[in-house]
């Protein structure tokens, strides 16, 4: 296919006259997670000077943990924001997976496993038609996302009541399956006397697997595409419906993920939680470098972003003050990283 | 209106009989006759609404014509898709580039056409050939790391003119693309066109500019409101008689006596356009021109796909 030419056009490689010396300190300042890094470092030194508790191993593990349980899902929202949309219906989505798991297996008795694999095919399910619908009717995803929103809010807590006259699912501990499924989604260890959850190490696996996707496969390139571009995409020959859907799915398989830690974490689960995650989830992948527009930004990146947002919401336990600060917290370290992450782009793009 | 003397044996790589191209009762184009050979370049000369992108979403196989005859490589052929076309070697440069501003150049080369090792993009070989291929096509690239959103119109252009040779493309069907760009940079363009006919490439060379178009075109086709108004090789016809022939001398005389009957400076300026249209003996009235097929191709276009 490469055709080359005999006689080079091209003048002798020579020193460009045009390319100044970019600084190591510039390259870094270029990438998307810079001001989440930047912000991540402010946020621990804070607290490390503030908090005298959260000097300690222990409770440095529970922020972790915080961190993961918000990070799962930060994670394919990120994917999803690069890919050029949005999933306010996130947050709920969980406990709908959460919920359908329990109460499938619960009300018909069967193995734990069987509500396990009927709620991902549910969540599957929720992604793939929000996705369908954003990319046959081209309407935007926040109003596609925000109707579903509001009718797995509405399903959640109203189906609960009608089979359990109860807002909680039942406690399904005592069904078979429940200690293996319990083994793989909610386990910890206790290494040197520091409590390690498996969603931790889950959530690194996840975020390691996106980078991965993000930045060294086709499938990378295309969400990248289809985010900055997707007229552009199209035109080369890239699927742009199939890469929206499938993100889509891949939030859902994620929600159902996260929904079954929670889960088999406490063997019950309250129908009117999740609703404010999935501006969590938003906000950790913007705070981490994604732009709202799409087609940039990094998973490295939303991970941070949730670090910083566990961050938050241990230290100012460990700091003494009301937990009722955080979310005055949360809106001061939004605003704060989107001036912040401008002012460094602009600066590193400036310096190229 | 004249018609190119057909004396080469070989056969054209893209060649259109008679074609027309109706939405519904609009007609958008009618009796169209063009060819590109292998290392020629013709160019498609006219003005906004003259029926030029109508033509190329006919070759690029977004439409097909409605009536008349497309042939590729001598065999008449009914595209359904763009990627028909591309298949058979018929790549299309849109005014937009279909580039991805905020993706480096080097993703962007291979957007769609990526080169894999197992699981994995193999990144090295792809900065390499990106590299390499706008080398050979003198386009001195400072990092094919950089945005392509951060490289002049020009370069863009160059761009996504290599990235169709590269993937091997027999015929490139160029929109417009020195519509956008200053002087310097559009004759970096014009020279990328002579490149790519010196690689043996067909090019169709779609313009507005009768400057840019003779100095690298073979082949002249002159569109005015979905007809041709001349189909020239270019030892048929001067730069001066395009450009006459591209501004319309009739309606420049019309403008002229408006000019004229309105006084003052701007009669001035009329005197000078008619003294121009006599110059280059344009003032004749365009045949097959009716009232009918203006008012219709006015609208020529229908809404992107």
């Amino acid at each position: 296919m490469a055709q080359t030419t005999e006689a080079p056009v091209a003048p002798p490689p020579r020193a460009d006259e045009r390319l100044g010396r970019k600084s190591t300190l510039a390259r870094v300042l270029a990438r998307p997670e810079a001001g989440a890094i930047a912000g991540a470092i402010i946020i621990y030194v804070f607290f490390f000077i503030i908090a005298p508790p959260f000097r300690n191993a222990s409770s440095f593990s529970s922020v972790l943990y915080v961190t993961s349980t918000y990070g799962l899902m930060a994670t394919p929202v990120a994917l999803l924001m690069i890919g050029g949309e949005f999933d306010l219906s996130a947050g709920v989505a969980v406990t709908s997976s959460a919920l359908c798991a329990s109460l499938f297996s619960y009300e018909f008795t069967t193995n734990a496993w069987v509500g396990v694999l009927v709620a991902l095919a549910l969540s599957l399910l929720i992604g793939f038609i929000n996705g369908w619908i954003v990319v046959k009717t081209g309407i935007p995803s926040f109003l596609v996302t925000l109707g579903m929103f509001f009718m797995l809010q509405g399903i959640n807590i109203a189906l609960t009541q009608t089979i359990t006259n109860q807002v909680a699912s039942p406690d399904i501990s005592t069904l078979q399956g429940f200690s293996s499924a319990q083994k793989v989604f909610s386990a910890s260890w206790t290494i040197g006397g520091v409590n390690i959850r498996t969603s931790v190490i889950y959530w690194i696996v996840f975020v390691i697997i996106a980078t991965f996707i993000l930045l060294r496969t086709r499938i990378g390139n295309w969400i990248f595409a289809v985010g900055g571009n997707a007229q552009s995409a199209r035109a080369v020959g890239v699927p742009v419906g199939r890469m929206k859907i499938g993100l889509f799915m891949a939030v859902g398989f994620m929600a159902w993920f996260t929904g079954m830690h929670t889960l088999f974490l406490f063997n019950t689960i309250q129908s009117a939680e999740g609703v404010g995650n999935e501006f969590v989830y938003i906000i950790a992948a913007v705070v981490g470098g994604c732009l709202l527009t799409g087609g940039y930004g990094s998973a490295v990146g939303a991970a941070i972003g949730a670090l910083i947002f566990g961050m938050v919401n241990q230290g100012i336990v460990y700091a003494g003050w009301n937990p009722d600060w955080f979310q005055f917290f949360v809106g001061a370290l939004l605003l704060g990283a989107i001036l912040l992450n401008t002012y460094i782009r602009r600066r590193a793009e400036a310096s190229i | 209106m004249s018609t190119a003397a057909d004396t080469k044996t070989e056969v054209a790589l893209v060649k259109l009989i008679d074609a027309g191209k109706r939405y519904g009762a609009v007609i958008a184009l009618q009796g169209i006759n063009m060819e590109v050979s292998a290392g020629e370049v013709t160019c498609v000369l006219g003005d906004n609404g003259a029926g030029k992108s109508t033509l190329i979403k006919i070759i690029a196989g977004l439409h097909q014509p409605s009536t008349g005859t497309y042939e590729v490589d001598g065999a008449a052929v009914a595209f359904t898709s763009p990627r028909e076309a591309l298949e058979r070697g018929i790549a299309t440069v849109y005014q937009d580039l279909a580039v991805v501003p905020l993706m480096p150049v080097w993703r962007n080369f291979f957007l769609g056409n990526e080169v894999r090792k197992g699981l994995r993009m193999d990144i090295a070989a792809m900065k390499k050939m990106c590299k390499d291929e706008l080398l050979a096509m003198g386009i001195d690239l400072r990092d094919v790391d950089q945005p392509i959103g951060t490289l002049s119109g020009g370069e863009r252009q160059c761009v996504a003119i290599s990235r169709a040779v590269h993937f091997g493309a027999k015929v490139l069907i160029l929109d417009e693309p020195t519509a956008a760009l200053g002087v310097k940079q559009s004759g970096v363009v014009l020279k990328y066109i002579i490149q790519a006919r010196e690689r043996g490439l067909g090019v169709i060379f779609i313009t507005h500019n009768p400057h840019h178009a003779y100095p690298v075109g073979d082949r002249f086709l002159l569109l005015n409101r979905g007809r041709s108004i001349g189909y020239y090789e270019k030892n048929q016809v001067t730069r001066d008689e395009l450009t006459g022939l591209m501004a319309g001398g009739s309606e420049l005389e019309q403008l002229s006596h408006e000019l004229e009957s309105a006084g003052g400076a701007a009669a001035d300026i009329g005197r000078e356009l008619e003294e121009d249209v006599t110059e280059l003996g344009i003032s004749h009235q365009p045949d097959g021109e009716t009232d009918a097929a203006s008012a219709a191709t006015r609208q020529e276009g229908p809404p992107h796909p």
